[in-house]
């Protein structure tokens, strides 16, 4: 079990890239050595009306630079106060959180959808195996694209058709006659729950990493809570913590 | 320098608890925080059957504040004693269980089961504002709180708190029917009933509509309430409600809290519980007290 530090961190820089979209570079001793793709950090906001941290997925991290890379999209006033950090900046921060993604040697779907889609470059990295990359964007803002494309071969699916395979994420699946042994993914609620189904139909380990409101990020307050299938070793009922059992699931084992 | 406080005969290291809800069985935060120097954990409400609680979301950010409205989700009295009391063991802490139930049955079902377990303390929530029977049913009318409290007392062997519910029109009342009906403590407050709306999606923010708020925004509504309830009765008062630094928790000592505890506090900080504890001392060095004991209630 790998430790879970809160820790000063500090910004090394931050660009947005693309509408509302930021990528947030900061330096974290404790959390980059132990952090792996998939999980999340906390981070706080230092205006005391907004008293909770606030979840934000790893996109990278560079063990080397004692660094994790944030890409998040703002949201509201918390992730507004963090878009104007700038170089130099000390933040606190809480990671890392959660379970990551399994790292399998089986011919794989990335997929990412949205905001979905930073946590994916990391397990990109870390993944050796053949490996074919959907992202999927409302529009032409698209971001990361370029950071995945060394990883794999990639695929893009934008709603309005701009970019790429006009339609969703399975659609660019479809199109271009796609196939694999193993899906990851992460997105937004009706693309989990299409890809969940395209795993079912097509018999294919399917591990999703999902998201919902949050409170303490450690498992204690059992505010994030997801339906599973079956009865919970843990909260004796059906549910699972997001923070702590999850975020990332197999399929299978969740009611979303 | 003196930081022991006595519970109604049970010595707690120093007078600061978890409040419940917002710390689970204490395993979760021992990454950051080391259990043997909390006065005591209070554990998340059991019941006498496993609970699923509301559904999502059951979060809601407010100006200084949080709603929640989980819904007292538990595992049950039976894993609870099998894994969560046996884990607490292993530290100094003191053991209070918070317990929960729909009937005065439950209530007491849990408290007999409770009773030959390694608890110092049992804490009864009569105040929950987020589940439909049970919970704050029991909490807002003075004849119900202390039927409840003798029922409860009949059935326990150790002593009881009684968790009262700021959303009452006499808050002494309640404290005075708590201990009519035996109770060998109060803690309050528990969460004040709230909602939020979403403008956006023009719907309610919790999927329960209606929830618990917490956190620095409804401190000086319990530093009013514990000072009235600490003047309305002999009883220990154990004093919450958006405590997040060790001036929150001096002013509840000083209103009439005997200890306090630590709750909402724990997410925007999960070090708050100890340096609570540290700033106390700190505070009691800076005025050359020597004992906690001698704050409590020090403002009349």
């Amino acid at each position: 079990m790998k430790g879970k530090y809160k820790q000063n961190a500090v910004v090394i820089r931050q660009e947005e890239i693309a509408n509302d979209v930021y990528s947030l570079w900061v330096r974290a001793d404790k959390v980059a050595r132990e952090a792996s793709a998939g999980q999340f950090v906390a981070l706080y906001s230092r205006d005391g009306s907004r008293i909770l941290p606030r979840p934000i997925s790893i996109c990278e991290i560079d063990e080397t630079d004692s660094a994790i890379h944030l890409v998040y999209r703002v949201a509201g006033k918390g992730t507004s106060e963090f878009s104007k950090f700038r170089s130099g900046r000390h933040i606190e921060v809480m990671g890392p959180l959660g379970n990551g993604f399994p790292i399998k040697d089986k011919k794989a779907f990335i997929i990412g959808g949205g905001i979905g889609i930073p946590p994916m470059l990391q397990l990109a990295k870390q993944l050796k195996c053949d490996k074919q990359i959907i992202l999927g964007y409302r529009d032409n803002q698209i971001f990361l694209a370029d950071k995945f494309r060394k990883h794999g071969e990639q695929f893009i699916a934008t709603e309005d058709g701009s970019v790429g395979t006009k339609g969703n994420v399975i659609d660019a699946i479809r199109e271009n006659k796609l196939n694999a042994d193993i899906i990851y993914a992460c997105g937004p609620a009706p693309m989990l729950k299409a890809i969940k189904a395209y795993g079912e139909e097509n018999q294919i380990e399917t591990w999703i990493s999902i998201e919902e409101r949050m409170a303490c990020g450690v498992g204690a307050c059992l505010g994030c809570v997801c339906e599973s299938k079956d009865k919970d070793p843990h909260s004796n009922v059906n549910n699972k913590r997001i923070c702590k059992d999850g975020p990332v699931f197999l399929a299978q084992e969740v009611e979303i | 320098m003196n930081m022991k406080v006595n519970i109604a005969g049970v010595e707690l290291d120093n007078p600061v608890m978890t409040a419940s809800g917002t710390f689970g069985s204490g395993e979760e935060y021992s990454d950051f925080v080391d259990l043997n120097k909390i006065g005591a954990v209070v554990t998340k409400g059991v019941s006498n059957v496993p609970w699923s609680g509301n559904p999502t979301p059951r979060i809601a950010e407010t100006y200084g504040g949080m709603l929640n409205a989980i819904g007292l989700q538990n595992p049950g009295v039976d894993l609870f004693i099998e894994r969560d009391i046996p884990y607490l063991k292993k530290f100094n802490c003191k053991v209070v269980v918070n317990v929960c139930g729909k009937t005065s049955a439950d209530y007491c079902e849990v408290v007999e089961r409770l009773s030959d377990e390694a608890v110092d303390l049992l804490e009864i929530n009569i105040s929950c504002p987020n589940v439909k029977e049970g919970g704050i049913a029991f909490g807002q009318s003075a004849k119900s709180v202390e039927d409840i409290t003798k029922e409860i007392k009949k059935h326990s062997k150790q002593p009881v708190i009684m968790k009262l519910s700021p959303n009452v029109t006499d808050i002494s009342e309640m404290a005075r029917a708590a201990e009519s009906g035996g109770a060998d403590a109060i803690s309050l407050i528990n969460t004040l009933t709230g909602m939020k709306i979403d403008i956006h999606k023009k719907t309610f923010a919790l999927a329960n509509r209606t929830g618990g708020l917490s956190g620095p925004a409804i401190k000086p509504v319990a530093v009013r309430m514990v000072y009235e309830a600490a003047n309305a009765v002999k009883l220990p008062v154990i004093g919450m409600g958006g405590i997040v630094n060790a001036e929150d928790a001096i002013e509840f000592i000083l209103a009439g809290a005997s200890a306090v505890s630590v709750g909402t506090a724990n997410f925007m900080n999960p070090t708050a519980t100890v340096d609570v504890i540290e700033g106390i001392k700190e505070y009691m060095s800076k005025y050359n007290l020597d004992n906690i004991n001698d704050l409590v209630g020090m403002v009349k």
